[in-house]
């Protein structure tokens, strides 16, 4: 502490009394708690804890529903192969719902660049690393389009993204005709396309080269997001835009930034999807991939406020909602209460977000 | 004073519209000294203030640091200058910790490597600036310097708020209503603070409403009225008053005051 200075004797009349009373106010001391206190500032400091224990418990509770089936590493690394598409959209939309944005456009950009892949390698002849740019050039001036309307002319994320969605859409629609380009079609040409489809086996785990590169993707945007200066920007701005500006940081850059590497990281979806279903299929467009990535966030504990939550939650969100559906399935269950339970795991997950969010000091 | 001031303004003019906000509005701030700055509501201080620290640039008028002419285009350009302000909303990022919250904008990066290629964050050595800060201004008993802002209490917020400008402040720290928020204790504390940051030898520009602080820290007060410096009166040979009347204009400042 600083020894007593002038400013120490009260100069006004109505301080004086002061003299006596506890100068503790500013040290940062920490009073005793309650356990739940305890763990509201555990859950405050460590974001990905709740859907952490989530997941954890959903594959206890089908393992033991379910057996020993459940448990084998096929299954368990099946559940990864289904996941490894929403998984990285979901990476995506983690990183525009930081910035308290949403992305509704984030499935169509996905389908429209695996068409465009698609089309450029069958339909024009393309090698194959042309036609995979293409398509992330094409992903990437999506959400470049998205993130020019929001930080330049500062129209609310939900509404551009909406429009930007109805765009695309029809834009893949019209430019597709609608026309499914078949699996072997695409081998015929070449095998770049399938790439992240390729298996391959750990023990008796089968994995894929596209649930690799999901893994990777999510531990690289959680390393940027935490120890580099642009994640610490991307959460400052979500958190509060107003200080942000006044700290110095370049709110429409990062904004813009976010909304494009969240286009780039759908085309890489879009790679991954081709491995996945070999076919490409415009119509896929209406599939909810787009809720289905907001979904993984939001359990992951992504608060949609902006500002918090960890992205390694949006991985684990993702594989609660694979274990949930993929339990359900082997228990034999009508697929309807996936949806179900889907629909309360996010509920759920927003009202605990709230309730950390109330943490006092 | 026989010192030469480090910061001069001189005819600042800044017309919103219709609406005159600055009338060649006169300031000088001397080194070492605390410069109160107050006014009437609609007076045009804080556009006076925002266009010395470079968030509004003025239509006319020059501003000087240390005798150099200065354009400030942004907060940033004031800030690389060595000109830090203590904004009244503290802007801070509340879900980010202390150390990320003093840093914010001006990252250290780790050197070699990892820094260059990788831009990784020197957590460490940021962690250790801005523990020694804090500590430097007597506010070091927290134990984690990675605790959330949003998890302090409102005199701890303007104590990282202020340790941050006093860290990064190199010529002049400009605070603008850091009591207003506060309770009469941890009001107390921060006007310590001030004068804790004026002992380092840095001087500060003190936009507040509260006449028995601005009295009591102030080595000077300077007093804005409809768009212009009305006059700067020493505080201790006026009474709060005086500068109220001065202030609204039901007294007319005496004339030496309007020379100083």
């Amino acid at each position: 502490m600083a020894e007593p200075n002038t400013a120490a004797q009260p100069s006004q009349e109505f301080e004086k009394v002061l003299v006596n009373s506890s100068t503790e106010v500013a040290s940062f001391d920490t009073h005793d708690k309650t356990p739940l206190q305890k763990i509201q500032h555990f859950l405050h400091s460590t974001p990905a804890a709740v859907p952490f224990v989530v997941l954890v418990v959903s594959i206890l509770v089908f393992g033991l529903a379910i057996g020993g089936r459940f448990f084998s590493s096929y299954t368990l690394t099946l559940i990864l192969q289904q996941i490894a598409v929403v998984g990285m959209l979901g990476a995506a939309q983690t990183l525009v719902i930081l910035t308290a944005g949403i992305d509704l456009s984030i499935g169509v950009i996905m389908v429209i660049s695996a068409v465009v892949m698609g089309n450029c390698a069958v339909t024009y002849g393309l090698p194959a690393p042309l036609a995979v740019a293409a398509g992330f050039v094409v992903g990437g001036a999506c959400g470049l389009l998205n993130g020019l309307l929001v930080s330049r002319l500062k129209l609310p994320p939900f509404i551009v993204t909406l429009g930007t969605w109805y765009v695309i859409m029809s834009t893949n629609f019209i430019y597709s005709e609608n026309a499914t380009i078949r699996e072997a079609d695409v081998t015929a040409v070449t095998q770049w396309l399938h790439v992240f489809g390729v298996t391959f086996k750990v023990g008796a785990a089968v994995l894929t080269l596209g649930v690799v590169a999901m893994v990777v993707l999510v531990f690289g945007l959680w390393y940027a997001l935490n120890h580099t200066a642009w994640g610490r920007h991307l959460y400052a701005v979500g958190d509060d835009p107003e200080a942000a500006k006044l700290s110095g940081i370049r709110v429409g850059k990062v904004l813009l930034s976010a909304y494009t590497i969240a286009g780039l990281i759908a085309a890489l979806a879009a790679w991954v999807s081709i491995g996945r279903n070999g076919s490409i299929s415009p119509s896929a467009a209406v599939t909810d991939y787009n809720l289905q990535a907001i979904t993984a966030a939001v359990i992951g504990g992504i608060s949609l406020f902006g500002g918090r939550g960890s992205i390694l939650g949006t991985l684990i969100g993702a594989m609660i909602v694979g274990v949930v559906s993929m339990g359900l399935n082997m228990l034999g269950a009508d697929p309807q209460w996936k949806v179900f339970l889907t629909g309360v795991l996010i509920i759920s997950a927003v009202a605990i977000d709230q309730w950390i969010r109330k943490v006092a000091a | 004073m026989a010192q030469e001031p480090i910061l001069t303004a001189r005819g600042l003019v800044k017309r919103y519209g219709r609406v005159t906000a600055l009338d060649h509005a006169d300031f000088d701030l001397y080194p070492g000294e605390i410069l109160a700055v107050i006014g009437d509501n609609g007076a045009g201080k804080s556009s006076m203030i925002k266009a010395i620290s470079g968030a509004v640039t003025p239509d006319e008028g020059e501003i000087r640091l240390e005798g150099q002419p200065v354009h400030f285009r942004s907060p940033m350009d004031a800030r690389a200058a060595g000109i830090e302000t203590v904004y009244q909303n503290l802007a801070l990022s509340p879900a980010l910790s202390i150390a990320d919250n003093m840093f914010l904008g001006r990252e250290i990066r780790k050197p070699g490597l990892f820094g260059k290629l990788f831009r990784t964050l020197d957590r460490s050595a940021m962690e250790k600036m801005a523990r020694s800060k804090l500590s430097e201004l007597g506010l070091m008993t927290i134990q984690n310097i990675n605790q959330a802002v949003e998890t302090l209490s409102g005199g701890q917020r303007q104590g990282v708020a202020v340790a941050r400008a006093a860290a990064f402040g190199s010529k002049v720290v400009i605070m603008d209503e850091p009591t207003a928020a506060l309770g009469v204790k941890e009001s107390r504390r921060v006007l310590e603070l001030i004068l804790d940051v004026r002992r380092r030898g840095l001087p500060i520009v003190l936009i507040s409403h509260n006449m028995p602080h601005v009295f009591e820290v102030a080595d000077r007060i300077h007093i804005h009225r409809l768009g212009r410096r009305l006059c700067v009166i020493n505080p201790k040979e006026h009474t709060m008053s005086d500068a109220v009347a001065f202030m609204t204009g039901a007294k007319t400042p005496p004339g030496e005051a309007i020379a100083a």
